[in-house]
């Protein structure tokens, strides 16, 4: 029997499912090896029986945490789909703020207590409530690489998810390193998987992989100071979309 | 009928982000009826505050995966407004060529893969893969030749890329240029086909209208897309800065997104909007599948929206041949950006996909953000959509039709005007310092 899957989306612009409709024509050989069950986005049909979750967003508010739990208790496997559910996102941007701050800001007079609606807490990702299996990084997702993270599901192997650095993609494809232009980078920290999409286009990495498991903060800093850059000019660029990950040193 | 009615439509589907439908009635009245929005709010206005002026359109191009290229450029347009930046006529041409790629892909999105279901009789466009691949693989092929545009021009089809204050990162070569002009010559029949294959079908659309006002942007000399002064159908033209006296937001306990309304009670966004106010000047094709359909102006039903999108979609390709040929013709140049930068404040309107959209900053001298307000144009549109069910709903109910069928029929109006709920509950306007 072919693999049951479903697609929820939580706080997010739900971009990452909309890579998947990208496809194109290859739609039409997943759908070969996949069973769709519930794509809210594209499908009135909802069954609450599935194989594999594919969750995009981050989790703002205890009823959309109740939900993503539910999620989990009937998936087998459960993959965090793009940068939102994987770091939080640009969306944990706000959690510079304390909720009250940014709901004072946000809804000024307007008495939103006791709206479960508008109940928001510090941002969360999706791991952070519950088990993650497998991560797709990315803002938004590459079709590509969601492409073979199902192939290999449905094939029962591990999906093989890069620990190594987007320089080592962006090496690959023979670009003038964009440091040398005087933008900034965060390239030689952040993971890759990418096919350093953003440095090809004539622009600096922001990070929305994700850190590395171990990034290597030794040479990060060295092109840093190569560049008359700082560690701080790095932390603050790094905000964008992982804004609780801790770089040590 | 006569029986009394209760539905509930939680998370309505094939839509963009979360909504719900209610509707109640007792012995054929209506009791309640109601479009509510109950999309997480994500409050975009703190993300932004204290960012310097180069992240702000890769921060808010997150506000909507679909339309991110035209918030992208409402962005940009806001920063170089503020510091005082000139784009060049290439820049500007370019950023014409890419709102045409996102144009196509919003709407064939919407009309393909979203609406086509409900005329076909199918709960999504998977079933349609066996029963009518031929249809399938058109639609497909007219989504793809967008996302290219798109990928070409921004350097990825969602969150682009090359688009920074000032002009591009990366332009796309000579030969690169002929190639997508020979895509879209050849995709511009196939998507005469998609008009064909929904014309076949149109009866399925209901025979609606409510009169109401629409707004979208105008100009003498274009179809107006990326530039011009805002239009109403009501009172004329008014002028982009004075957008907060034409859009009045408040909030609505039943909604995590604002309302708004300007000369009635409210108005509608969007291609209808769009081709209601400046259908004039659509190129010769676009105003060939207009007639196709009966489409005149003043077209007041919203289902009719979809069908305008169909329009737009062949205005797109074919104003895209044109600057691609004015492009060629002119030679493309890699230009030097230079931004001086200072403490300003600027607005910036371009046509969403969806309709209208502003973006509204204020920089400290440092080129930090200390002040942001976006409005965005499913919020502009979701007052139009309540006062539309509430028209709607007693008719389906004098009508004879099933619970089955009301629902349907609500759930079609709601998808016609093609929301973006994501986009609508950004939350980016609230004033700071």
């Amino acid at each position: 029997m072919k693999p049951r899957v479903a697609f929820f989306d939580f706080a997010s612009c739900e971009g990452c499912q909309l890579q998947v409709i990208n496809l194109e024509e290859s739609i039409l050989d997943l759908v070969e090896i996949v069973d769709v069950v519930s794509f809210r986005e594209a499908m009135k049909e909802h069954s609450d029986e599935y194989d594999i979750a594919f969750i995009e967003g981050s989790i703002a508010r205890p009823m959309d945490e109740e939900r993503l739990k539910g999620i989990r208790e009937k998936a087998r496997i459960l993959v965090a789909l793009g940068a939102c559910a994987c770091i939080g996102g640009v969306n944990s941007l706000r959690n510079q703020f304390s909720v009250e701050e940014v709901k004072k800001m946000v809804y000024a007079d307007t008495d939103v207590r006791n709206n479960p609606y508008f109940d928001a807490f510090p941002l969360k990702a999706v791991d952070e409530v519950v088990k993650v299996d497998y991560y797709i990084h990315g803002c938004p997702i590459d079709r590509d690489e969601f492409g073979k993270v199902v192939t290999a599901l449905v094939l029962g192997k591990k999906p093989e998810i890069p620990n190594y650095p987007v320089c080592v993609e962006c090496k690959k494809k023979g670009n003038v390193c964009v440091f040398e232009e005087g933008k900034f980078c965060l390239g030689p920290v952040t993971r890759a998987g990418c096919n350093a999409r953003c440095p090809t286009s004539g622009a600096g990495c922001e990070g929305c992989r994700g850190l590395l498991d171990d990034p290597n903060t030794d040479s990060e800093l060295e092109v840093l100071q190569k560049y008359g850059l700082t560690l701080q000019d790095a932390l603050d660029k790094f905000k964008l979309f992982c804004y609780k990950s801790k770089v040590k040193k | 009928m006569s029986e009394d009615v209760r539905i509930k439509v939680e998370h309505l589907t094939r839509v963009e982000g979360h909504g719900n439908i209610v509707l109640n009635s007792k012995n054929g009245r209506v009791e309640e009826v109601q479009w509510q929005v109950s999309e997480a709010p994500r409050f975009f206005e703190a993300m932004v505050v204290e960012r310097d002026y180069s992240e702000l359109s890769i921060i808010t191009s997150r506000i909507c995966g679909i339309c991110s290229i035209a918030h992208a450029f409402a962005s940009l347009k806001a920063t170089e407004s503020a510091m005082g930046v000139k784009i060049s006529d290439q820049t500007l041409m370019l950023r014409k060529l890419a709102l045409h790629g996102e144009n196509i892909q919003s709407h064939i999105l919407h009309v393909g893969y979203l609406v086509a279901p409900d005329l076909f009789g199918v709960g999504s466009v998977f079933p349609l893969i066996n029963t009518s691949k031929e249809a399938v693989v058109k639609i497909v092929k007219v989504h793809r030749l967008a996302n290219e545009m798109c990928d070409l021009i921004c350097g990825r089809t969602t969150h682009p890329i090359t688009t920074v204050v000032g002009g591009f990162t990366k332009i796309p070569t000579k030969k690169e240029l002929i190639d997508l002009k020979a895509r879209i010559e050849n995709t511009i029949k196939t998507a005469g086909d998609v008009v064909d294959i929904v014309l076949a079908n149109v009866d399925k659309l209901p025979k609606f209208t409510r009169e109401t006002e629409y707004i979208g942007l105008t100009c003498d000399d274009e179809y107006a897309l990326y530039d011009g002064v805002v239009g109403s159908t009501d009172t004329g033209k008014h002028e982009v800065n004075e957008y907060e006296s034409i859009t009045n937001e408040w909030v609505v306990p039943h909604s995590t997104a604002k309302y708004a309304k300007h000369n009635r009670e409210s108005y509608m966004v969007g291609a209808l909007a769009r081709f209601n106010l400046n259908s004039a000047k659509l190129s010769p094709l676009a105003k060939e599948v207009a007639d196709k359909f009966g489409l005149k102006t003043l077209c007041y039903n919203p289902f009719m929206n979809s069908v305008a999108q169909l329009v737009e979609i062949v205005h797109n390709m074919e104003d895209s041949i044109r600057i691609i040929d004015e492009l060629l013709n002119r030679g493309l140049e890699k230009e030097k950006i230079k931004i001086g930068v200072k403490a300003g404040h600027g607005i910036g309107g371009v046509e969403a996909p969806r309709g209208i959209l502003f973006h509204d900053y204020t920089y400290d001298k440092n080129g930090k953000c200390v002040k942001a307000n976006c409005v965005i144009p499913t919020n502009q549109n979701h007052a139009n959509i309540q006062k539309d069910m509430e028209l709607l709903a007693p008719m389906l109910l004098t009508n004879e039709k099933t619970e089955k069928e009301i629902e349907l029929n609500l759930e079609m109006l709601v998808r016609a005007y093609d929301p973006c709920i994501s986009c609508s509950t950004h939350y980016l306007n609230v004033k700071f310092v």
